[in-house]
């Protein structure tokens, strides 16, 4: 067995990455380096209100004093914040108002990345907000979901046209001292998505972000905002990739939401940014906070990530639970091979009365590959009956990478259930060589040991991604089993 | 159909097999026994090409072709099938889901479409009433929680899905009651044709009272040193295989 193990990452070969290719486009972009002439000339390009400035600035000089963090299980080089460039557009009309005014080669990347932006094209169950580097190329849709009061439009519209909104909303998840990344966005974010659902509105179709980075050496710094007031509904996914270069490039985001009464808000994430080379070599930065507060009684906010890119991934889509009787979900499957990275879990924060929480995640390593499952259920003083379930599952292949979990748990009022189950596993010989005995190869055995253990989490995800993210795994996998 | 010449084979360093020889042609059912240790296991996984046996020395020819350049794969979709002593569980893979993917890979080996779903849910019924496997069963993770003796029903019903030519039953009936053994034995002889062949490997004669053998082969330490009728079995149930041993040691 200790041969066929070595044999398997001898057989290690290029793992092929399909989204690596560079898009040629003029972009507008402001010289490399970070101060406070850098922060004016973004606010001033994005013709931003004085709160918004002032706001950049105050986190900006809140993040000068801050210290990296080094409590993660990652190894992470030293990252040279004057050698990145924060903005860069790629050139066309501010806000096309119809499909003839964005750019064709814009138009030829999204059909490329299999998300086309033309509405006649588009599959009619998806609203899609492209964005490219620092800007939104196009959002769809738009009208239609505005006949219900739906707000979908990119971060900066939205600034210029509901500045209410952001200033009442925004930095209230997640504070700009919150942590070194998420200071560093507030200082210098540049688009993102913004949705508000009205009371009692379910949006008719996923609401859905496309992240790619192009520009080199330029580092992605989006925020979401998603707002669901009383009794409303949003599934709302994102996607992201970028193409294959030697250096690393950062992307550090904020996501937002807020769930107010009975509303509820599903967010799923497939996480495809470039990995890196089989040695390890370049990939993406991928530190990113994403939380949910559930503000409202019987409120829900439920995380689904797939986690399948990026060198390093360090990230918690957490929920607060402040509502009475308000639901927390965590469902995650984390990939790395070759020499990636993860530090990946979530935080659920109990604070109202019958508050419910659910995490699932699975994670899964190959090649040189680290993953770690980090995760904190806090039930606090006043959360009378709550109750957590905590399932965190490994998966090795090959015996050179890693697999950790570190659950923490702090209980402050007795009455809360906590349960925690962890398992590690390895991909059998024995359960691949029953697959060939049937007839199926070992890409595709992988392929379906993989997706059978990882079912639970695919499951959640709305249904045509849920293909598409299977499809995924198997390619991350590829070339890691002999 | 199948033709074993001479064949060695060795894992870390122990020699397992000492020189096989076997002819298997179409048709037939060949029961292989013996006592434990003998290689019967190490046989049954070498034709079905697990790779951590090597191969010293001899052929193994299927139909025509040389079966030791084949991957596993390729050899089941060749026709060649393998009931497991121990069947493998799969947590998360649906059985319907795992035997769709290798129906599939097998049409598409014959230049066949992929099956309509309606035409493999109709089969899945059908096959299922031959093993009298349970429907849930077959909703359930390959293997997953299934007694041993579902276990070793689900081989057979995953055989009679596949169709194979050539099938491999490696102490299939070991650990199954007698109302399972009987199943077990009825969907064996139902498959049975005059295109395909069996072979049986059991450690008792037992089975051998519902599946009626063609030809008895007696494995010991290595090699076939006895070779018969249904009544050798019957000879070896009451003689026991220390009778044979001193027959070896005698020679």
């Amino acid at each position: 067995m200790e041969k066929d193990q070595d044999k398997i990452l001898e057989k290690y070969t290029q793992n092929e990455y399909k989204y690596g290719w560079v898009t040629d486009i003029e972009s507008d972009t402001v010289p490399k380096g970070l101060n406070e002439d850098t922060i004016r000339m973004i606010s001033s390009k994005k013709n931003e209100p004085q709160f918004l400035l002032d706001f950049r600035l105050k986190a900006y000089r809140y993040w000068k004093e801050m210290k990296l963090p080094t409590w993660a299980h990652l190894r992470i080089p030293r990252i040279n914040y004057q050698d990145i460039v924060y903005y860069s557009a790629p050139k066309q009309k501010a806000g096309p108002k119809s499909m003839d005014d964005v750019d064709p080669e814009l138009k030829k990347t999204f059909d490329r990345l299999g998300i086309p932006i033309d509405e006649q094209k588009r599959l009619a169950g998806v609203a899609v907000d492209a964005v490219m580097d620092s800007s939104s190329v196009k959002t769809t849709f738009k009208e239609k979901l505005a006949e219900q009061g739906i707000i979908f439009c990119s971060f900066s519209e939205a600034v210029q046209n509901h500045p209410d909104l952001i200033k009442e909303y925004m930095g209230t998840v997640v504070p700009y001292t919150d942590n070194y990344f998420a200071a560093l966005n507030s200082a210098v974010f540049s688009d993102g998505s913004f949705c508000y659902i009205p009371k009692g509105v379910r949006t008719p179709m996923e609401l859905s972000t496309y992240f790619r980075i192009n520009a080199a050496n330029t580092g992605q710094f989006e925020r979401t905002l998603i707002i669901a007031e009383d009794n409303s509904y949003v599934s709302y996914l994102e996607g992201c990739t970028a193409p294959i270069r030697d250096e690393n490039q950062l992307h550090a985001a904020i996501v937002e939401l807020i769930a107010k009464d009975n509303a509820q808000i599903k967010y799923s994430t497939v996480q495809n940014w470039y990995p890196g080379d089989k040695n390890g070599k370049g990939g993406i930065y991928n530190f990113v906070t994403k939380r949910g507060m559930a503000k409202g009684n019987n409120s829900k906010i439920s995380w689904t990530q797939v986690e399948t890119g990026s060198a390093i991934t360090w990230k918690y889509p957490s929920v607060i639970l402040i509502g009475d009787n308000s639901v927390g979900e965590f469902y995650s499957v984390a990939v790395t091979n070759n020499h990636q990275q993860a530090d990946t879990g979530t935080k659920m924060t109990h604070i109202g009365k019958n508050t419910k929480s659910t995490i699932v995640s699975k994670g899964i390593s190959a090649g040189y590959s680290n993953n770690s499952y980090r995760g904190l259920v806090k039930i606090t003083k006043n959360a009378e009956n709550a109750r957590n379930f905590s399932q965190c599952d490994s998966m090795l292949m090959g015996d050179k990478c890693g697999a950790h979990t570190f659950p923490y748990i702090e209980t402050n009022n007795k009455s809360a259930i906590v349960e925690h189950e962890a398992t590690t596993s390895k991909i059998g010989d024995e359960q691949i060589f029953y697959c060939n005995q049937r007839g199926i190869n070992e890409e595709d055995a992988i392929g379906l040991i993989v997706n059978g253990y990882a079912k639970e989490v695919i499951n959640k995800l709305p249904m045509e991604f849920a293909v598409e993210a299977q499809t995924l795994l198997q390619i991350s996998l590829e070339g890691s089993v002999g | 159909m199948l033709e074993i010449k001479n064949l060695h084979s060795v894992i870390e360093g122990n020699e397992i097999l000492k020189g096989i020889d076997l002819k298997v042609n179409k048709g037939e059912i060949h029961a292989i026994m013996g006592p434990n240790g003998s290689g019967k296991s190490t046989l049954a996984s070498v034709l079905a090409g697990k790779d951590i046996f090597e191969i010293t020395e001899g052929e193994i020819i299927y139909e025509g072709k040389n079966l030791m350049e084949m991957d596993p794969e390729e050899r089941a979709k060749e026709g060649i099938f393998l009931g497991f002593q121990y069947p493998v569980e799969i947590p998360g893979v649906s059985m319907i889901n795992f035997l769709k993917t290798a129906l599939n890979e097998q049409r598409k080996h014959k230049g066949l479409e992929p099956i309509k779903s309606s035409d493999f849910l109709k089969m899945v019924r059908e096959k299922k009433d031959l093993v009298q496997i349970d429907s849930n069963l077959t909703n359930r993770s390959v293997n997953e929680g299934f007694s041993g003796g579902e276990k070793k029903r689900n081989e057979i019903f995953q055989m009679a899905m596949l169709n194979p030519r050539l099938s491999i039953l490696d102490e299939t009936d070991s650990g199954l009651d007698i109302d399972a053994l009987r199943v077990v034995a009825h969907g064996v002889n139902t498959l049975r044709s005059d295109d395909n062949a069996t072979i049986i490997i059991t450690h008792y004669q037992r089975l051998l009272n519902y599946i009626i053998p063609d030809r008895v082969h007696v494995l010991y330490d290595g090699k076939i040193v006895k070779s018969g009728d249904k009544n050798l079995a019957i000879e070896l149930e009451e003689k026991g295989y220390e009778w044979l041993a001193q027959e070896v040691a005698a020679k």
